[in-house]
């Protein structure tokens, strides 16, 4: 109990002393998990409004799948994109192995679905309130998706933030295609996994109060923008 | 007026009317829901789609406008099917499904499905809303509205777009008598202006004061086409008699 508190104690001066590691660990991990959570923003939400607009054979296959790939284990996207990237593999050439980027890739992987599949579920509740007056008023279904998702864009943002607090959280395949390199691919997740590995607990522990800090905030913000904006919307 | 997709330069668009129904019928699994109602409908006169609940007011009016397909029979607006000629109408329904944005950007929102100069479209806004009397409220998101004023929002937004003819379905059934005297004032003034409007409703003082014309449905058949007044003063079927009298309440 000692030990812990010692640890505690340490971590908190580690946070409030701007510790210059934590602090650079901390700015990579936002940047990648940032990074990431655009790209899958922008694969996910058309992706996730087109399946749950257009009709076509196999669409529950897909909503099926996209509901299924959320649940995507880490590591085995790790490993998967770490076969891809490495020297031997198809995409070895582009030398992302052991890079920000590759980190970013296996975040954008694991968060896409999360995204796409939120984006159905509210694009397909939004869809069935909105689609005779959208046909009355002779809007196709291009114009349909865009409108769609500019209505729904309030719910959609909590499921960005939902998306954004996975990837912040996600550890086993940043690690796979990160090798978690100091100053290089070291972000706060595998930085908890390795100091604790090690027996280093101040600064893991320091880590993990921020990162609960910053996931807490997320999910606070998703309900915040929910509630207020249910209230300025209807 | 412009028709929605026209520009200055095509030529006139020809009107959509007369609307011509020929043995209709809409099935849902076994029940038959529209049952050959075949009827015309020639002037830009207001007509009203008078009847019980379940009489089917509804089914027609969404078949008129080609949002559902007839299961046999054909609908013919002047040479135009149903579908096609959705771009010279406008519906409002009895729930109005409003954009989640401001009453103003939910003008600004159809008017960019026309073509037109955008510093035009952006002046009609102003025009539309003021005419709706909806001008103070501008701003406000559209959802906050109170049930009248959402109402005439969406009558406003579907003149906006300035229709040939303009579909109803029971515009006024959950509002006050207030509101509904608004949404009335409104549908009168376009009336005038020289939209055609067709409307369901069961209210019949709303019937007397606005139709020109009442068709009268009951249990998915059409059993009457009338002038207002003699619809009113000599009903030819007992169902109408009986629903005039107050005695037949559901379909």
């Amino acid at each position: 109990m000692h030990e812990f508190t010692a640890a505690f104690a340490t971590a908190l001066h580690l946070i409030v002393q701007l510790d210059q590691a934590l602090v650079a660990i901390v700015s990579l991990s936002l940047l990648v998990s940032l990074a990431a959570i655009s790209l899958a923003a922008a694969c996910g939400l058309p992706l996730g409004a087109v399946v749950a607009v257009f009709r076509f054979p196999g669409r529950r296959l897909v909503g099926t799948l996209l509901n299924t790939t959320m649940g995507l284990p880490p590591v085995v996207v790790g490993l998967t994109l770490y076969i891809l990237l490495s020297r031997a593999g198809p995409l070895g050439e582009l030398g992302l192995l052991y890079t920000p980027t590759a980190m970013v890739l296996a975040q954008c992987i694991l968060v896409t679905p999360i995204i796409a599949a939120l984006t159905r579920q509210t694009i397909a509740d939004l869809h069935a309130e909105y689609d005779e007056q959208l046909r009355s008023l002779g809007v196709g279904p291009w114009r349909t998706i865009t409108t769609l998702l500019w209505d729904g864009r309030f719910s959609l943002l909590t499921a960005v933030l939902a998306g954004l607090g996975r990837a912040s959280a996600e550890v086993g395949a940043v690690i796979i295609v990160g090798g978690n390199i100091n100053h290089v691919t070291r972000v706060m997740t595998t930085t908890i996994a390795l100091e604790t590995s090690k027996g280093d607990l101040p600064l893991a522990l320091g880590l993990g109060i921020i990162l609960l800090l910053l996931i807490f905030l997320l999910n606070a913000a998703a309900l915040a923008i929910h509630d207020v904006t249910k209230r300025a919307y209807g | 007026m412009r028709v929605r997709g026209e520009s200055r330069s095509e030529p006139a668009t020809p009107t959509i009317l007369p609307l011509v129904l020929h043995e209709v019928c809409y099935e849902a699994g076994e029940q038959r829901l529209i049952d050959h109602v075949s009827c015309t409908l020639i002037s830009r006169a207001f007509t009203m789609v008078l009847g019980p609940n379940g009489a089917g007011k509804s089914l027609w009016l969404r078949l008129c406008h080609g949002l559902i397909a007839p299961s046999s029979g054909s609908i013919c607006w002047n040479g135009l099917e149903a579908y096609e000629a959705r771009r010279y109408q406008a519906m409002v329904f009895q729930r109005p499904v409003l954009l989640r944005r401001s009453v103003a950007a939910n003008i600004r929102y159809v008017l960019s499905l026309q073509a037109g100069p955008r510093r035009q479209r952006r002046a009609l806004v102003g025009t539309v809303l003021e005419q709706a009397g909806l001008l103070e409220l501008a701003e406000r998101p559209a959802r906050l509205l109170s049930g009248g004023e959402q109402q005439r929002l969406a009558l406003a937004r579907a003149w906006a777009l300035k229709p040939q003819v303009l579909l109803l379905d029971e515009p006024t059934a959950s509002l006050d008598p207030a509101a509904t005297q608004l949404v009335e004032a409104f549908l009168q003034q376009i009336s005038k202006a020289g939209t055609k409007i067709i409307m369901t409703t069961h209210d019949l003082g709303q019937a007397r004061r606005l139709a020109d014309e009442v068709l009268f449905l009951h249990r998915g058949q059409l059993l009457e086409q009338a002038p207002t007044a003699a619809f009113f003063s000599a009903p030819q079927s007992k169902e109408a008699t009986a629903f005039l009298e107050g005695q037949l309440s559901w379909a």
